[in-house]
């Protein structure tokens, strides 16, 4: 995020949320942002279901899944017309506003609303709405990046906002929710098959000599292969040897059916897990690491917010802390590691990454901090953290206009798979479940997979609520209960990715063609009616 | 702005109320119903002051500060009020302390210590309501209840979901939980911010009743879930966590959800816990347990000769978006050094 929750839910005029469910997917949120609209703050939710913010919403475009990019151009449009951008912000802070100006031409109100499904008279009111607010952030989340033309829609989201001058201030920003409690961190640092911590390019020379120094190795210097593109590359025979570190790609990776092919096809699977996981099942050898509570650590919150995690309890038998694991392997295969603490870990991160350079976990134990985290970019032992990016002056200098054109997406219904699925999380459980599936009164109230319908496609299969449904898609077939209203647009379904027997053996593994995360949030199915006789073959 | 409490000379901005003055001030003054920013019904009575020049008692909660004012929060007159407010309170509270939950833990009873009111003398007496037992977290024990609406404002106020609610049964006011029969079709989230907002034993977490307040460390953490990264407190007994209460975090303001409260602990010590290295033979396909040295050895040897066969890139490891920081960085590193290889990403894509 470039600013913090606290400022965008308790100073902001008008909040455009699009692609994410924050009452479910993170809760906490949700609460502070139905406290914003107590206060009055407006809100716009462009999101393809009636979800449960949408009935508090002033305006709520039921957008068709996958035309984000359209929808945000058509903004853009709008705007323009009617001379509500930034002029001094556009002239002043960024480049290439021209190429904007002419991608954005074609997005008339009538086009856009005939691509998204919506309403122009509503797209026109929230064009207004969100350019002519003092204060705006925009929240996104994974409805905008898992598709594959997901990056091209975070890129017109900062278009919008850069266009309206709504960056680099309180109330405003571009905000991605990030779903794990660590994905922001795993990013930063550098879990990247291009990127050492803190973003560094491993392709920068200078880069590249601070880490074989510090290292004391001469390192690979050709960027890696990302994890999604990893998977046919077993196949093929090109990655032989894989460690996976608490990951259960068998359960969230999309088309199921290709990642339980993929991974035998290693010659050497190790996973460091604390559950003998759908994944785990697949290794050579389990190696048993231990969970947030036997450890001393950080997180990075969507916030850029380092805060600590502490160690509380230790389980009887032979786990040991994941760092000592990876600290182990690296002996034994030649490296000299010494064995070091989480805090000596986190002096070496800062050493070696300048926007953790002020952070510590003496600091962030300390009176100063006052259990407040440190948000990075947090360059020195004396800097406070960043809480709001982009003030004054963007990172790269000039904010950079990147237009882009809408496409659809890659599987779109057809005559043999009529209907569009999208996937998401529910607020009772977390992903895989691997955690919350262990809390006995969380699977008493939300314990099956479930596929939401229209109440039309519904009345045309003869499907009752309530009633058990086999779903298929080109590449895999389940069963789930049927729930029927009009939650969902006519044609479209939704199902939750969080159970074994569910979603994502129908989903496709089309990749965004940018950062190759797949397109969980469109696909195709078919969905029928059980038969005495369909009933035993699913 | 200029009062005086207690004869004491203290400067205030304007509007504050005369609790936050004194509290600023270092003066206690007892609450019950009040939390800031989220309650401020000016039920209980408890924070009742004299103010020269005023006839009646003011509650310092809703009061605001006045130039001038002169306050007394610790007068005979303030303390005899207290304590009959307390005995009112306690006339519908079954204070039946020696077998509550909540007992060492409960701001009644240690309000009720700092006055010298003995339950025992003026608690209610009749035969406890039947606890309603059919939410899976959530039970309310309206006997306990004393009515300061502190959950009714959290649900609306704080979580903004408005599923507790005020009612009345006959000529009294009652709290309506959603904690009954048909709980599964209300607007409850069960997110127990009411039950950590309440200041008796009424509404609690059904595995409130395995610990003591003694009995428990807690341990300041941050939620393993989801990004927002709210703060709590592991409530640690006897080396397990039996329970979290949420903490005041820059990004959560002492809010937890359902899953950082109740889906955050259950799994530490779960019977499903891998908790010794195991290897599959190859042969028959099942997993045995093994020493670290023989799981190490064997991963180190058979990972080294495909990079001295194949070259690193042969090689990956992917990282864990819900481990630590340093957890992360150390399999990046291992991956960069040990592998000789840059096929390293996380699960920010999936």
């Amino acid at each position: 995020m470039t600013n913090t929750i606290r400022d965008i839910t308790t100073e902001s005029d008008v909040i455009l949320l699009i692609g994410s469910n924050p009452e479910e997917a993170h809760p906490v949120l949700g609460m502070q942002l139905r406290q914003a609209v107590e206060r009055g703050a407006k809100l716009i939710v462009a999101d393809p279901r009636d979800i449960d913010l949408a009935a508090r919403a002033n305006i709520h475009l039921k957008l068709r899944p996958g035309t984000n990019v359209a929808f945000a151009n058509g903004m853009m449009h709008i705007i323009l017309a009617e001379g509500l951008e930034d002029r001094a912000f556009i002239e002043n802070r960024t480049e290439n506003f021209e190429a904007l100006r002419e991608m954005v031409k074609d997005y008339t109100p009538e086009r856009t609303a005939a691509i998204c499904g919506i309403d122009p008279i509503r797209l026109i009111e929230a064009a207004r709405l969100y350019a002519t607010a003092e204060r705006a952030p925009i929240l996104y989340c994974l409805g905008v990046t898992e598709h594959s033309t997901g990056t091209e829609g975070v890129m017109s989201l900062s278009n919008l906002a850069m266009l309206c001058g709504k960056l680099g201030r309180p109330g405003c920003g571009v905000n991605p929710i990030r779903g794990q409690n660590n994905v922001q961190g795993a990013c930063d640092m550098g879990a990247d098959p291009e990127k050492f911590p803190g973003y560094q390019k491993l392709t920068d020379p200078a880069v590249m000599e601070k880490f074989e120094k510090a290292w004391g190795k001469t390192l690979n210097h050709t960027p890696g292969i990302k994890a999604t593109d990893c998977f046919p590359k077993m196949q093929t025979g090109e990655i032989k040897g894989l460690l996976i570190f608490g990951e259960d790609p068998v359960r969230t990776d999309p088309n199921t059916a290709h990642v339980i092919k993929s991974l035998p096809s290693l010659d050497f699977l190790v996973v460091d897990e604390l559950f003998l996981t759908e994944t785990a099942k697949l290794a050579d050898v389990i190696l048993p690491g231990r969970s947030y509570a036997e450890k001393e650590g950080t997180f990075s919150n969507t916030e850029r917010r380092v805060q600590r995690v502490r160690k509380a309890v230790e389980i009887a038998g032979e786990t040991r802390p994941d760092t000592w694991i990876f600290t182990e392997i690296m002996r034994r295969m030649g490296y000299a590691q010494p064995h070091l603490t989480p805090a000596q870990i986190m002096e070496e991160i800062s050493s070696l990454t300048p926007s953790f350079g002020g952070i510590s976990h003496a600091r962030l134990d300390s009176e100063e901090v006052g259990g407040r985290g440190l948000q990075w970019p947090c360059p020195a032992p004396d800097h406070p953290g960043t809480p709001i990016l982009h003030v004054g002056k963007f990172a790269r200098g000039l904010g950079y206009f990147r237009p882009a054109a809408y496409k659809p997406s890659t599987e779109l219904p057809d005559e043999a798979y009529p209907l569009l699925l999208m996937t998401g999380r529910i607020l009772y459980h977390y992903n895989a479940c691997a955690m919350t599936d262990k809390t006995e009164g969380i699977c008493e109230i939300a314990g099956g997979s479930f596929i939401e319908m229209h109440t039309k496609d519904a009345a045309r299969l003869h499907v009752e609520d309530g009633e058990m449904v086999a779903i298929s898609s080109r590449r895999g077939r389940i069963t789930a209960q049927a729930r029927v209203s009009e939650k969902t647009r006519e044609g479209e379904c939704w199902m939750p990715f969080h159970y074994m027997d569910g979603a994502n053996w129908l989903t496709i593994d089309a990749l965004d063609s940018i950062s190759s995360t797949p397109e969980y949030k469109v696909c195709a199915i078919r969905v029928e009616k059980l038969t005495e006789e369909t009933k035993h073959n699913v | 702005m200029v009062q005086f409490i207690n004869g004491t000379e203290i400067f205030t901005e304007e509007g504050t109320t005369v609790l936050k003055a004194a509290r600023n001030a270092g003066i206690h003054i007892p609450t019950l119903c009040y939390l800031e920013g989220i309650n401020d019904v000016a039920s209980c009575r408890l924070c009742v002051v004299e103010a020269e020049g005023e006839d009646a008692l003011l509650t310092a909660c809703s009061t605001p500060v006045r130039e001038g004012m002169e306050i007394h929060t610790d007068s005979p007159r303030v303390i005899s009020a207290r304590r009959a407010a307390l005995k009112l309170i306690l006339a519908s509270h079954e204070a039946n302390c020696f077998i509550c939950p909540k007992n060492g833990d409960c701001e009644l009873q240690a309000v009720c210590r700092e006055y010298g009111i003995e339950p025992e003398q003026y608690g209610r007496k009749s035969a406890p309501e039947k606890t309603r037992r059919f939410h899976p977290f959530l039970t309310y024990r309206p006997e306990l209840c004393i009515h300061c609406e502190r959950c009714v404002s959290t649900c609306e106020k704080a979580t903004g979901r408005k599923a507790i609610g005020r009612g009345r049964a006959g000529l009294a006011a009652i709290i309506e939980t959603p904690f009954g029969e048909g709980w599964d079709t209300s607007l409850c989230e069960s997110c127990g911010n009411c039950a950590q907002n309440c200041p008796t034993g009424a509404i609690i977490e059904r595995r409130r009743t395995k610990y003591r307040a003694w009995e428990v460390t807690k341990v300041r953490t941050t939620c393993p879930h989801c990004a927002v990264g709210c703060q709590m407190n592991l409530v640690v007994k006897d080396g397990r966590v039996v329970d979290v209460e949420g903490a005041d975090g820059p990004s959560n303001r002492g809010l937890l959800c359902v899953k950082g409260r109740s889906g955050s602990f259950d799994f530490i010590d779960s019977p499903e816990r891998i908790r010794t290295p195991l290897i599959k033979n190859p042969e028959t396909g099942a997993f045995e347990p093994a020493d670290w040295d023989t799981a190490l050895d064997l991963v180190a040897e058979k990972f080294t000769a495909i990079r001295n066969t194949y070259g690193g890139e042969a090689l990956a490891g992917f990282a864990c978006s819900r481990s630590t920081n340093e957890d992360i960085y150390m399999l990046q590193k291992m991956v960069r050094t040990a592998f000789n290889s840059n096929n390293t990403d996380n699960c920010a894509r999936v």
